[in-house]
């Protein structure tokens, strides 16, 4: 499991939600619970917190602060004593996006990612129904968009340009 | 002698950076906005994959050296990267041509490299080899693109492909140290992936109407320290500020 369903103790919950609560920097309107990129929140008996997160892309700028932020959101929550872990196994896919991180995305006019991340994406063209009029006559503009995690789209029928979170 | 898993690591790093800080030259010359950010973006993702593997080096070393130590304070001759990725960026057909011709390799690399019995290098082929699929696709939609494209366009991925591959031979070489690490399973045979990488190479060149070259003489000598004059421009730039600001951090 990428995180548990749910956390132990109370103390564990309230530390999860206060993490849950930080936002992706790049893209404000999905926490990093609807990224699946906070694996785990656990408090110890001494009362010192793990946050456990893990990166989208080797080299993704948002981690670094994605992991102050957590920190923050845990101090702020009354935890003082915190620690914030990056693990790189198993590798984060956008399978864990959820469902209501995908609805977020696409009202925020980026293309949620299509299907399940795995193997055969390579040299194909994937059809990405545009978040705007849902049309799916779009083509691919650019294999990457404004970030790596996306690339970059065209609607054919209502003519905007739009991202696409890639599968991974 | 220092441990091998250590050498190893810094073999792919320095493989990955390099070439990160090569396509980063593109930044903000790119021949149109979406591929000048594309060319930065795969930077990222090869710096990123530098990072993790510079700080496990500097981890198992345990010489108090950092993951920036190992990238901005070696020289020339202590640098493992083989010598394609510094090869110097010329128009766009031969940076994506040396991408093609990278990522075919470095794709099922990693995907092989994820059954590592070293864990973090397996962690870290894991990520690595989601991102290398989106390289491979991006270089080779582009080669198609410009190959097939019109007589100039040809024409400079003809050349590109002449000159760059004499080094890729490179790709394939072991040494004592690096089959050990196979023979324990830590480590990839290259010589595996030959085939593989062939196969991909000559169904995008055979779409772009380009030829494979017969294979000739090889450049090699990057995992040796031995550098083309290119390697030490690289190191110069990449490495000026940790050099003028010793110490100096963010």
């Amino acid at each position: 499991m990428h995180q548990r369903a749910f956390p132990d103790t109370d103390c564990d919950r309230r530390a999860y939600e206060a993490a849950a609560t930080v936002c992706d920097p790049e893209i404000p309107v999905l926490t990093i619970a609807d990224l699946g990129v906070l694996r785990d929140v656990s408090v110890d008996e001494d009362g010192k917190v793990l946050a456990v997160i893990t990166p989208t892309y080797s080299g993704c700028p948002a981690m670094s602060m994605i992991a102050v932020e957590v920190e923050a959101a845990l101090l702020k929550a009354g935890f003082p004593d915190v620690c914030v872990k990056t693990v790189l196994s198993p590798a984060w896919t956008t399978d864990w996006m959820t469902e209501t991180g995908k609805r977020k995305l696409r009202d925020y006019g980026i293309a949620p990612p299509v299907g399940k991340a795995g193997r055969g994406v390579l040299f194909g063209i994937d059809d990405v129904p545009c978040p705007r009029c849902g049309s799916s006559d779009t083509e691919r503009v650019s294999e990457f968009g404004s970030t790596a995690c996306k690339a970059f789209y065209r609607c054919q029928s209502c003519a905007e340009p739009f991202d696409y979170f890639k599968c991974i | 002698m220092r441990d091998p898993v250590v050498e190893y690591s810094l073999r792919l790093a320095d493989n990955c950076v390099i070439l990160g800080q090569r396509l980063s030259e593109w930044c903000g010359h790119g021949p149109t906005l979406e591929e000048d950010i594309a060319l930065s973006n795969i930077a990222l993702d090869l710096i990123g994959q530098a990072r993790m593997l510079y700080a496990y080096a500097a981890e198992r070393e345990g010489e108090d050296r950092d993951e920036d130590q190992l990238a901005f304070l070696r020289d020339c001759r202590e640098f493992r990267n083989i010598l394609l990725v510094e090869q110097p960026n010329g128009d766009f057909g031969r940076t994506i041509m040396r991408q093609l011709l990278f990522s075919a390799f470095m794709h099922p690399f990693w995907q092989a490299m994820t059954g590592s019995r070293d864990e973090t290098l397996a962690a870290i082929a894991a990520k690595a080899e989601k991102e290398m699929a989106y390289h491979l696709r991006h270089s080779a939609e582009w080669v198609i693109r410009l190959g097939d494209g019109t007589d100039e366009s040809h024409r400079r991925c003809r050349n590109a492909l002449e000159e760059l591959w004499d080094y890729t031979g490179e790709l394939f070489e072991t040494d004592a140290i690096e089959n050990a690490l196979i023979g324990n399973g830590v480590a990839v045979d290259p010589a595996s992936l030959r085939e593989q990488w062939q196969k991909t190479v000559e169904n995008v060149l055979a779409q772009a109407t380009l030829t494979c070259p017969a294979d000739g003489y090889m450049q090699t000598g990057g995992r040796q320290g031995l550098h083309s004059e290119h390697l030490g421009h690289i190191l110069s730039e990449m490495q000026f500020l940790q050099r003028a600001y010793p110490g100096g951090t963010w």
